[in-house]
């Protein structure tokens, strides 16, 4: 699907971010990048975005993304908040200049996807955190994109809601077939997720442990108190206490 | 707690125009120093008709210098928006504006443009002086737009015009509405101001009502005359609140009411 090769990034300031990245992505993959704060997670991803460009290395496509081919959620929900849910899921479609009953009917069918469809009329300042992070799920993925980036979308959630939407997520993943880049902080998350975790370390941001976790792809409540799931853990932590070393 | 709202106010300003009333009685105070509320009252009914007239004179200029000033602001504040360059080069011009004194270059407009015609001399003056708050807080909102929103917008590459409209003007109507409270009133005092300035002429503005009562000691017009002046200044107030309100009271953070 995609293939990151030697990539770099340093800033004007001087701060290398990124060195060196290599990543390859089949499609329908489901891979979490987890690292201390700082490491160059979120530039990773915008880049891979398009978003800003590479200093060095390039990311290669199988087939190059179209306009709203990439699905991008940011660590805020960042909604319009003078939209409701409903006009807020159409954004991306409104950019393309699709039409308004098909942009609405689509808008509703996302929402509906990830539960909200009785809130389509609500601003965001009447959501919840969770709830506004649903819509801004229903949004990325309201163009039907085969790749989903997403950046610590759950971070400033509870405990209870975030897990709720990391079954909500990996279910809808699942049925779309997505290939989902998912960056995080919390090793627990990473391991329920995703089928690979990638551990980066800072100054500069590379790769520096690949863990691939071997458990069926419909995750059941059961795996998080597994041996199996403790041990993933307990091997990321360990990656992790190195990176920040 | 609404009706107290309303009644509180309303009871101290009986209180004080009766204590004023009855002072003015009990000292004898001369009608040429303080006229009682009831010669006020009694001069506005006597000359309501030239009172209105004039009434109108002043708010007909202020609100069109206010429309302009709103449309002008805007207008310029969006260009500054897509132009860096436009931008450092126009806004020192328009803070140099701003700061002068509008008394200070009154005499000049009033003869590079009030000479035939003085009302236009009026309309620059009150313009000039609405105009800046506009500029600077629309400037100002549209940059505030939300950096993840404008990164969502590239990602899906919208084109300017469409960030200007969906993400730049809508994130800039608070802003907007808060500088039109502003620049409402300004527009007022900046009529009334140049009316001064003006001196007689042509103009018949409530100013101009104002000089003309002072000149032959008719106080209390006078009063009846400042008096309309302040309602003209509520009443435009009231009016941009209202519309505030009606445009952000859906989403904007401002309109949250808190339960305490």
């Amino acid at each position: 699907m995609l293939t990151i090769k030697d990539l770099g990034k340093s800033f004007s300031s001087g701060v290398a971010a990124l060195e060196n990245v290599n990543l390859h992505m089949a499609q329908g993959e489901f891979v979490s990048l987890l690292g201390p704060s700082g490491c160059g997670k979120s530039t990773l991803v915008r880049i891979v975005a398009g978003l800003i460009a590479p200093s060095s290395g390039c990311v290669e496509w199988a087939a190059p993304p179209e306009r709203g081919g990439i699905g991008v959620v940011f660590q805020e929900p960042t909604l319009m908040p003078w939209a409701n849910a409903c006009r807020n899921v159409e954004t991306p479609l409104r950019i393309a200049g699709v039409a308004a009953a098909e942009r609405h009917a689509r808008a509703m069918e996302m929402l509906a996807l990830v539960g909200l469809e009785n809130f389509a009329d609500a601003y965001p300042r009447t959501l919840s955190g969770g709830m506004k992070m649903r819509v801004a799920i229903a949004r990325a993925l309201v163009t039907r994109p085969p790749v989903l980036l997403l950046d610590e979308p759950f971070a400033a959630l509870d405990e209870i809601t975030r897990q709720q939407l990391n079954d909500d997520l990996l279910e809808i993943c699942r049925k779309a077939k997505l290939t989902v880049l998912f960056v995080t902080h919390s090793a627990t998350e990473a391991v329920y997720l995703s089928g690979r975790v990638l551990v980066m370390g800072a100054r500069p941001g590379t790769i520096l442990r690949e863990l691939c976790i071997d458990a069926p792809v419909q995750r059941q409540e059961s795996f998080r108190h597994s041996p199996q799931f403790a041990a993933y853990c307990g091997q990321i932590s360990a990656a992790m206490r190195e990176a920040v070393a | 707690m609404k009706a107290a709202r309303i009644l509180t106010p309303l009871l101290v300003v009986a209180v004080m125009l009766a204590l004023w009333e009855a002072l003015v009685r009990l000292w004898q105070i001369p009608p040429f120093v303080l006229p009682a509320p009831s010669a006020i009252w009694q001069a506005l009914q006597g000359d309501f008709s030239s009172l209105l007239f004039s009434a109108w004179m002043t708010l007909r200029i202020s609100l069109t210098a206010f429309l302009l000033a709103v449309i002008g602001g805007v207008a310029l504040a969006v260009l500054f928006s897509q132009s860096r360059i436009v931008e450092m080069a126009l806004f020192p011009l328009a803070v140099i504006l701003q700061v002068t004194p509008i008394v200070a270059i009154a005499p000049l407009i009033v003869i590079w443009v009030g000479i035939d015609n003085p009302n236009r001399a009026l309309l620059l003056m009150a313009w000039i002086a609405a105009f800046f708050p506009v500029l600077s807080n629309m400037t100002l909102g549209l940059r505030a737009a939300d950096h993840g929103l404008l990164d969502l917008y590239r990602l899906y590459g919208a084109t300017r015009w469409q960030v200007l409209t969906q993400v730049r003007l809508p994130s800039a109507l608070p802003y907007l509405l808060s500088a039109m409270k502003i620049s409402g009133g300004l527009a007022l005092i900046g009529t009334v101001v140049a009316e001064f300035v003006a001196g007689s002429g042509a103009s018949m503005g409530l100013a101009w009502r104002i000089m003309e009562s002072g000149n032959r000691l008719q106080i209390a017009k006078m009063f009846a005359a400042l008096l309309l002046l302040s309602l003209l200044g509520v009443a435009i107030f009231f009016c941009l609140s209202a519309l505030e309100n009606l445009l952000l009271r859906r989403w904007h953070e401002s309109r949250i009411e808190r339960e305490a």
